[in-house]
């Protein structure tokens, strides 16, 4: 294992990941074999988009910290980008813009410098403060405040909270021998989609009573609850491999992440309503687009980072 | 040496820029052409639009592909001359056309040679994110090659990226919509018609409802 950067727990999970990717794709096939070629496409496409992601995703976690974060900044990228895509934006904002995406690399420096003061206020103080002001040196005010409100929202939900997960991995080794970093951002990424695909299951196999049918008319009361207990079952189980907390607390960061979860993915439900689209893009296969992919973590990713850095860090 | 720094752009430079940079959402990819000779008509609203039809393209077909630009722009300013003749590749239009010398002589001999001509009707990138009435030498191009097919490609997000006259260029995904080719049957007026309808059709998928305006007819 010296050739890998991190602890071989995070090797150990993510063998047991491959192996219920493997169970997945198993049973899609079987279904796929009753309901005749075209049946169940959408899995199909689905599952192996997670192949591609798992992948991705272990590649960058494992073979050495700056790509980590280098990965996460690419991803914070693309998110923001598709989120700018999406909105309608002035063309005279075009510069404001261009010091919005500037953020990125900042914000991702100051993780890799380990820099907290800098990485917890630059975004939502400094950022905040000097994007009206490059607006007003332009000088356009129609749609002023809807302006310089969506840009910040965008850079809240796709460079800060997203930034959380980078932060979880120069937390400090020695405060969690199992797993170190790596093996917070893993138990925190696995929770994350973990949830998604139970409330996902749960809601398609119970789901009866609709929670928020004005937002998101899939969602189901069974599906909530059923996520946040099957995710808080998880997160126990997981907490001793991975992170350095006890059964109890490893249970409260369970239903943190069910709860804010099930809170990103509707809130962007929402996003994209307002807009009027259905995907927010088609760059994941069956998934839609990476902000479809990410919505829940722009939740739980600084839920469960201040939760942690208050217990243990 | 000069064919090997085009190749090296395309198939990295202008792939990373669209790829990474910009990024595209593409339907109806197996529309594209996979031989010449063929016309591929876009819209035009940015100097982006021709590096993301060159990209659609596999990298195999890149000596044959030949985009349609303004004379009076691109040629005689030093280096942009030099990029766009050797990098891009670019086929050189007159837009005054002189008298008694006929301006589609060089496309429809790149065409007869079995090249693949990337043409903008609207003659112009115009305002950005809105597409302009159509110019008909498309129309007497196609019905000299009749075997070239058209295939119309309506390109969305770029007018933001990078609109005329600014230098900056700021990310954003663009969606790209490819139709079914068309082909001239010798008749201008319908071939117009069909390529005019076939916009509207991709404008309307790409969520862009508001119909382009009316096309400067070919004379019967």
């Amino acid at each position: 294992m010296d050739a890998l950067a991190v602890s071989p727990n995070v090797v150990w999970v993510f063998a047991a990941i491959c192996a219920a990717l493997l169970c997945a794709s198993a049973i899609s096939v079987l279904l796929a074999r009753s309901a005749g070629p075209d049946g169940h496409r959408e899995l199909r496409l689905r599952i192996r988009s997670w192949w591609l992601m798992v992948a991705v995703f272990a590649a960058a976690l494992t073979l050495h910290r700056n790509l980590t974060l280098i990965f996460f900044a690419f991803v914070s990228f693309l998110a923001l980008k598709e989120y700018l895509s999406l909105i309608p934006t002035r063309r005279s904002d075009r510069r404001v813009l261009f010091w919005a995406y500037l953020t990125i690399p900042a914000q991702y420096v100051w993780v890799g410098m380990e820099w907290y003061g800098m990485f917890i206020i630059f975004l939502p103080v400094y950022v905040f403060l000097f994007l009206p002001l490059r607006m007003v040196l332009i000088g356009e005010t129609t749609e002023f405040l809807r302006a310089a409100g969506t840009v910040h929202w965008g850079l809240m939900t796709t460079v800060f909270s997203i930034s959380h997960v980078a932060f979880l991995l120069v937390l400090p080794e020695s405060r969690n021998p199992v797993a170190g970093g790596a093996g917070l951002v893993l138990y925190l990424v696995l929770l994350t989609e973990a949830n998604d695909i139970a409330q996902y299951l749960w809601g398609k196999s119970l789901g009866r009573r609709k929670i928020l049918p004005k937002v998101s008319p899939n969602k189901t009361w069974a599906g909530f609850l059923g996520g946040v207990v099957t995710v808080t079952v998880l997160a126990v189980m997981l907490a001793p491999y991975l992170t350095p907390l006890d059964p109890l607390h490893a249970s409260v960061a369970g239903v943190l992440v069910g709860i804010g979860g099930f809170v990103g993915d509707v809130v962007i439900s929402a996003v994209k309503r307002d807009i009027g689209v259905k995907d927010s893009g088609a760059l994941i296969p069956g998934h839609g687009g990476i902000l479809d992919r990410i919505d829940s973590l722009t939740y739980t990713a600084p839920l469960l980072f201040h939760y942690l850095r208050y217990l243990s860090f | 040496m000069i064919r090997a720094l085009r190749w090296l752009f395309f198939a990295v430079v202008a792939r990373l820029i669209v790829l990474v940079v910009l990024g595209l959402n593409v339907r109806h990819r197996e529309r594209l052409p996979t031989s010449g000779p063929a016309i591929i008509v876009g819209n035009h609203n940015s100097h982006l639009d021709t590096l993301v039809l060159m990209t659609l393209l596999p990298l195999e077909l890149l000596p044959r592909v030949r985009p349609v630009a303004a004379a009076d722009y691109f040629l005689g300013k030093g280096l942009l001359s030099w990029f766009a003749i050797n990098i891009i590749g670019i086929l050189p239009l007159e837009r005054r056309p002189v008298r008694g010398v006929d301006p589609l002589a060089a496309c429809s001999s790149a065409l007869t040679q079995g090249d693949i001509l990337i043409l903008y009707p609207e003659g112009t990138r115009g305002e950005p994110e809105e597409l302009g009435a159509f110019k008909s030498g498309i129309a007497h191009l196609a019905a000299r090659c009749p075997e070239a097919r058209t295939t119309p490609v309506y390109m969305k997000g770029l007018g933001k990226a990078l609109p005329k006259g600014e230098a900056l260029l700021v990310p954003f995904f663009c969606d790209v919509f490819v139709g079914e080719a068309l082909h001239c049957d010798g008749n201008r007026r319908t071939y117009m018609a069909s390529l005019q309808a076939a916009y509207e059709a991709l404008a309307e998928e790409a969520g862009d409802r508001r119909p382009p305006r009316a096309t400067a007819m070919p004379p019967p």
